[in-house]
Parts: C-alpha cells; sequence; structure tokens
C-alpha cells in the first residue's frame, strides 16, 4: 500500500459510518448531534498517538490505559489541588516513558513484557493516588473541553488540530523522518551516527505526553476520575492505530490515519448506542465492526498492489 | 558424582533456572514472616492457582514460539465464555460432567478455529484479529450468563478443590499437561517445526513445513487449553463470572517470559512456564503477608516483572 491509499481507507470507514449514523438518526446531523456522537473521541485520539509513537519504532505498548488513567488520578487529585506538585509528577511520567525507552533498546527488552510489567506499576499508583473514584476537574481544562466553538464542535476541531500537528512533527520534521527511520531499519539509522537509544528515549517520551494530554482531555469531559476509568484504551488505541493504516512492524504509521481510526471507534460506540442495541452486544458489534473494517482493507491492499501482502 | 555436578552446573544456565530460585525467594520470605507456619497450606494453594496460569500460559507459549508478533489477546474471553457455556449446559447436573467438559473444549475449539481464520482468510496481524474476536466472544458470554450464577455439580466442584495424596487435583491436570506438552515441544516433530517457523519462516517455509497447518493447530491448541481453564476455573469458584478470565491476559503473556521462553520466538521451554506460574502466585502473596495495600502490591508486581526480564535479557545478551 502506498501512502495515498494508506489514507484513503480510513476515511471512506469513517464516512460510511458517519452516513450510516446519519441514515438511522437524521437528527444527529447538527451541531449537537455530532458534539454527542464525538464526545470523547478527543481522549481517545491523544491516545491513540501516543500508541502510534511506540508503534513506530517497533515497539508495542500494553500500558497505554492503565497509564491514562493515572494521569486522570493525578489531574483530578494533585493538578486540581496543587498545579504545580501536579505538574512535576505529569512531568516525571513522562521521563520515566523516555528512561522505559531506553532501556527496553539498551537491555534489548521485549517491550511488550516491559510496558506489562508498567501497567501493575501505573495501576498500582492510580490506586494509591485514588483508591475510590473521585476528584474533581480543574476549571481550566473543563472549560476548555466544554467550549462551544462556532460552526463545528469542539472534539472536530481538536481533532484536526492534534491531527495537523502530529502529522507536521513525525511526517514533515527531520525528527519525525529520523525516528521513523528507527523503526524502518534501525541499523541503517545507528550506522550514519545517530543514538539508538537517544531516539527511542524520544519515541517513548513522546508516546508518555500525548498520554498524558490524554489523561487530563479526558478528566475535562468527565469531571472526575477513577484508577480503571481509561483501562480499554489499551486495545482502543492499538486498534486505531491499525485501523489508521499503521503496521505493526517498519516505521510505517500515519498520524492523520491513527486520529481517524480513533474518530471511527468513538463513533462506532456512540452508533451502536444510536441502534438501540442491546447493552450485551455492544463490545461484541464493535469486534465486528473492527474485523469488517480490516477485511475491506485487505481488498484495498489486493487491489493496490495487485496480490496479497503478508498479514 | 561427576556427572552429578555436571549437571548441576549446567541447571544453573536454564533459562527457567531464575524463575524457580526467585519462586523459591518468595515463598521464603513470606515463612519468615509467619515464622514457618502454614507453609503446607501456601504451597498447596500455589500450585492451584499456578495450574490455571500454568495451563494457559502453555497455550500462550507454543503461539509465542511461532515468533514476533504471534500472541493470543483472546484466551480471557475464551475461558469466561468456555465457563460460562458449559456450567449453563450442566445446570448443576452430576451426570452432565464430562459432557459439560466437551461443551468447554468445543467452545476452546471453536473459538480456536475463527482466530485462525481471521488470521488467514482476512491476512490480519493476530493481535488485532483475536483482539477483536475477544469482543465478539465476550459479548456472547454476557448475552448466555445474564448475571445469573449457576452451580457447577457437586462432585466437579469437590473434584477442582480437593486433592489426591495431599497434591491438588487441578496442579495434577496442569502438570500433566505440562508433561505432555514438554514432550510435544522438545521430541516431537511438531515442536521442531514450530520452533523452526519461530526462528525463520522463510526457511522453514522452503524446507516443507506445513506452515499454515502449523498455525492453525497451535491457535486452536492454545485456545482449547483457554476453554479447560475456563471450565476448572469455574468449577473451582463455584460458577462462572464475566471477569473471570480479565488477570490471565497479563499473567498468560507473563509467565511465558519469566520463564525464559523468548518473547522473539523460536526459542521456548516448558519448565519455566511453572515457574514463572508459581512466582506470580508467590510474589502476591508475599506481599499480600506483608500487609501490603493493593496499590503497592500492584506496583510491586510490575517492578518485579521488569526486573526478572531485564535480568534474564542481559544473560541472553551475552551469548
Amino acid at each position: 500500500m502506498n501512502g495515498k491509499f494508506r489514507i484513503l481507507l480510513p476515511v471512506i470507514s469513517l464516512g460510511v459510518l458517519l452516513a450510516a449514523v446519519f441514515y438511522l438518526q437524521p437528527r444527529a446531523m447538527s451541531y449537537f448531534g455530532l458534539n454527542l456522537l464525538f464526545n470523547l473521541a478527543v481522549p481517545i485520539a491523544l491516545a491513540t498517538i501516543a500508541q502510534m509513537m511506540i508503534i513506530m519504532v517497533n515497539d508495542i505498548d500494553l500500558s497505554v490505559g492503565t497509564f491514562v488513567s493515572f494521569v486522570a488520578c493525578v489531574t483530578a487529585t494533585f493538578l486540581n489541588d496543587s498545579p504545580l506538585i501536579g505538574v512535576l509528577i505529569l512531568g516525571a511520567s513522562i521521563l520515566a516513558y523516555a528512561g522505559l525507552g531506553a532501556l527496553i533498546h539498551l537491555r534489548q527488552l521485549p517491550a511488550i513484557v516491559v510496558t506489562l510489567g508498567m501497567s501493575f506499576v501505573w495501576g498500582g499508583l492510580a490506586v494509591l493516588i485514588l483508591p475510590s473514584p473521585g476528584g474533581a476537574a480543574p476549571g481550566w481544562i473543563r472549560t476548555l473541553m466544554t467550549v462551544k466553538p462556532p460552526l463545528v464542535p469542539m472534539a472536530i476541531v481538536a481533532s484536526v488540530l492534534i491531527a495537523a500537528l502530529t502529522h507536521l512533527l513525525i511526517m514533515r520534521s527531520a525528527t519525525g523522518t529520523l525516528l521513523r527511520g528507527v523503526g524502518g531499519n534501525t541499523k541503517a539509522v545507528a550506522r550514519s551516527g545517530w543514538e539508538i537509544a537517544k531516539l527511542k528515549a524520544g519515541a517513548y517520551g513522546l508516546a508518555g505526553f500525548f498520554g498524558v494530554l490524554s489523561g487530563v482531555c479526558l478528566v475535562g469531559l468527565t469531571t472526575s476520575a477513577d484508577a480503571n476509568i481509561a483501562l480499554r484504551y489499551t486495545l482502543l488505541s492499538i486498534a486505531g492505530v491499525i485501523l489508521g493504516g499503521g503496521e505493526f512492524t517498519g516505521g510505517r504509521v500515519s498520524p492523520v490515519g491513527a486520529v481517524l481510526g480513533a474518530l471511527t471507534l468513538a463513533l462506532a460506540g456512540s452508533f451502536l448506542s444510536f441502534m438501540r442495541l442491546s447493552p450485551d452486544w455492544q463490545i461484541g458489534a464493535q469486534g465486528a465492526i473492527l474485523i469488517l473494517v480490516l477485511a475491506v482493507r485487505l481488498i484495498f491492499s489486493r487491489k493496490t498492489s495487485g496480490q496479497g501482502g503478508a498479514a | 558424582m561427576n556427572t552429578l555436578s555436571q549437571s548441576l552446573s549446567t541447571t544453573w544456565r536454564r533459562p527457567w533456572f531464575w524463575a524457580y530460585v526467585a519462586s523459591t525467594a518468595a515463598f521464603a520470605a513470606t515463612l519468615l514472616l509467619t515464622e514457618g507456619r502454614g507453609g503446607g497450606e501456601l504451597l498447596s494453594a500455589a500450585f492451584t492457582f499456578a495450574a490455571f496460569s500454568a495451563i494457559v500460559g502453555i497455550g500462550q507459549m507454543f503461539i509465542i514460539t511461532l515468533g514476533p508478533g504471534n500472541v493470543d489477546l483472546s484466551i480471557p474471553a475464551t475461558m469466561t465464555l468456555a465457563g460460562t457455556l458449559s456450567l449453563k449446559f450442566m445446570g448443576g447436573d452430576a451426570s452432565l460432567i464430562l459432557p459439560g467438559l466437551a461443551v468447554a473444549l468445543g467452545v476452546g475449539f471453536g473459538a480456536g478455529v475463527f482466530n485462525y481464520l481471521l488470521i488467514r482468510l482476512l491476512r490480519i496481524p493476530p493481535i488485532i484479529a483475536t483482539l477483536s474476536a475477544s469482543f465478539i466472544y465476550q459479548s456472547i458470554a454476557i448475552w448466555s450468563n445474564r448475571g445469573l450464577r449457576i452451580k457447577p455439580p457437586q462432585a466437579l466442584s469437590d473434584f477442582a478443590t480437593g486433592a489426591t495424596l495431599g497434591v491438588p487435583n487441578v496442579a495434577l491436570v496442569g502438570i500433566a499437561i505440562a508433561i505432555v506438552a514438554w514432550f510435544i515441544l522438545e521430541r516431537s516433530l511438531y515442536g521442531r517445526w514450530i520452533s523452526a517457523i519461530g526462528q525463520n519462516m522463510r526457511a522453514a517455509r522452503l524446507s516443507g513445513i506445513p506452515v499454515q497447518l502449523m498455525f492453525a493447530s497451535t491457535f486452536i491448541g492454545a485456545a482449547v487449553l483457554a476453554g479447560l481453564t475456563g471450565y476448572l476455573l469455574a468449577s473451582f469458584s463455584g460458577g462462572a463470572a464475566l471477569n473471570m478470565g480479565a488477570e490471565y491476559l497479563l499473567i498468560s503473556i507473563a509467565v511465558v517470559v519469566i520463564g525464559g521462553s523468548s518473547i522473539a520466538g523460536g526459542n521456548s521451554n516448558v519448565p519455566g512456564i511453572w515457574g514463572g506460574a508459581l512466582l506470580m502466585f508467590l510474589i502476591v502473596s508475599m506481599l499480600n503477608s506483608y500487609g501490603l495495600g493493593a496499590g503497592v502490591r500492584l506496583i510491586m508486581t510490575g517492578v518485579i516483572i521488569i526486573t526478572i526480564v531485564a535480568a534474564a535479557a542481559g544473560k541472553e545478551g551475552s551469548r
């Protein structure tokens, strides 16, 4: 799949799903309706971008969900009560992420296991900070997340901004090219004089940064937090990256696609509740939608490359 | 004497050795606190709970052996579905224990076939395929469960919680499966083939190994083991719960890696699975007995997993 077709599929799947929603519920085709549909899209999109940074360097992060939950707990407690300490904690957690990236490279550790271990650590910290659901969202983030821009709802404006900025950072900047190079051909990047450990630390640090943004935005929407608030984000973020045309190896990722993938997943959730589907089947239907989109992707890749590439 | 010292000197170099050392240390640290009381009970509980982790871990190990990116994320959902459907089928009737087992294994088989077909026909990476499929299994379990908690037949419940000659029955099942798995991995053509696939898929395919057949049987085998674990766990805990499989996603992967199998595939071992499974339980019970809260316990578990993996990887790197 070349770059142009890579972005086509997430665009089409989002379009088809949106059309289906509008067909079922024409009233959704309004400012208010769109706002409701994409309500939780921003934190999911940010978590997906975080996951993409890790997948970009050929690793996978199984701790995104617990990390975002941890950030949400910090936001609803420390960041609200004593902002300075809150900022320090969040800054330290980004550094921890960067440190993990360096450790994973230097000791050649399997990222899947290290992040698995970290998911216990973040989960434990979250429980310590907020043993029972509660806390309160800082006023400024609450204001930011509920702002009502003219014409287009906040969630969509924010998604476009996230997509544009990360696109510039990853696809257009020298740093982004280098980071994708680590995923594409680590040896070549190392031989041309770059220190891989630093680059990996950079990619993981970026993941931590976007994870922090995701948690902060989430609390802005929910106004309170608990230690399990974002556990499903781990799976959602991986699915979002893949839906967006990203691949697990080779540094082939697409920030715009990832944001679109996240929007599709967020919309799939809203779509199912619009259909008055029994709650029993909501999760299953999300799985089915995921499979369907990936099946369509197969047809695309067959058509464009003339043969089915490796799975 | 010579051979004894020789085997001793090679034992500590085995990849699974450190999992057992750490398990023994955690066991000793717990007994230190209780001044040696309750050692038997702790050991019996450890073997019971480790058995559940070991059985799903063995299935996961075979999949991980196939190479990078191969992992089954649907194990918890398959366990839950198999536990739910088999208990519903038996409805507490002791005469249906064996047919109930067949239902659980059949659910596992079906899930394995579905997982494999997604991977093969739709060319979806296994992580995403098993993840999407697990959502569907979970929905079926929720739909069929309806919040009811059906008790297992008394005889089955007695078996799952009972012991033979002092060894918990569940542990006996787990050890038997481990022995069979060891034989398959180390002594059979199948084991050689899946290791070869994990080491170099292209070379394996060119040398005539039926790669797709190996993938299919491995994914199906792992799902069948998950089904069996769901059946045993539901019987052990007096009914199926919708979240009963949740913790086994992390555990099934963690025991494989702690046990010294290579996460990159191609190089696995069975004894390590039991070592890792025992360690995972003993760490938690050690931290529990030291009176640490849930938060600290989680953090310590995570730190210990990462430390063990970092230590093990260092040895591999110097090789």
